[in-house]
């Protein structure tokens, strides 16, 4: 798997850093103290899950006065969320297994 | 919706069998044949009947919407927010089947899911989350 890949996959396993994705999706630009009012943990962690989701591609910080916005990069999950390959490697490999049950089968 | 568009895309798989047609199509039909290569269902080769293909990641929603025994299935296919439709043709050969599946109907707003948190992604995710975890 690439690393673009790995780090995308990582960085959305997480049950928090994912809520906070789904949160900026959903209701488009926050600010750290807006995220961290909803989240559970605190400001200092929401930083950390930002920057990692940064890091990832799936967020973008924009800076306005004194304070970041940031917002979801949806164009991130296009890995994810291409349909078409990963239907085409799913049903390669059903056609493997119907090949080898076909083998098996009488008449 | 509007009628397909230039944007609507396909995955076609397609290979030659060394089986006659009629042996492929019980294994395309047949419930416990199609669970021994896809998934557990309760299909019947019944136009218009609705059946579930069933796996531990989760199950898919179908409609078979086509039966010409021997030749031509289809079925719609839905899961995780993705509608397409399933079709399974069937060419005699000299030496057996050419067999060729088309699943039809991605549309370019299913490439990118804009629907951000929708259950379907809650569900690929949580299934994400498990793969990972193994």
């Amino acid at each position: 798997m690439p690393d673009t890949h790995d780090a995308l996959f990582r960085s959305l396993a997480d049950p928090t850093r994912r809520a906070i994705f789904e949160r900026l999706c959903r209701e488009g630009e926050q600010t750290v103290g807006g995220l961290t009012a909803q989240s559970g943990v605190s400001q200092p962690a929401v930083s950390k899950h930002l920057s990692i989701l940064k890091h990832a591609g799936l967020v973008r910080g924009r800076h306005e006065g004194r304070q970041t916005r940031y917002s979801a990069q949806l164009g991130a999950l296009a890995p994810l969320v291409d349909w078409t390959s990963q239907m085409a490697g799913f049903w390669q490999s059903r056609f493997d297994q119907l090949e080898s049950l076909l083998k098996g089968m009488d008449q | 919706m509007n009628a397909p568009s230039a944007g609507t895309r396909s995955v076609i798989v397609e290979r030659e069998m060394p089986h006659p047609p009629e042996k492929v199509w019980r294994a395309l039909t047949e419930p416990h044949l199609i669970e021994a290569w896809l998934m557990q269902n309760d299909f019947k080769p019944v136009v218009d009947h609705r059946f579930n293909l069933r796996a531990d990641w989760g199950a898919v929603d179908c409609q078979v919407t086509a039966v010409e025994p021997n030749r031509r299935l289809a079925y719609s296919w839905a899961a995780h927010g993705l509608e397409s439709v399933v079709t399974w043709t069937l060419d005699p050969t000299s030496t057996g089947t050419h067999l060729r599946m088309e699943q039809s109907g991605f549309r370019p707003d299913q490439q990118q899911a804009y629907q951000g948190a929708t259950g379907g992604w809650q569900r690929f995710f949580a299934a994400l989350e498990q793969v990972l975890a193994r």
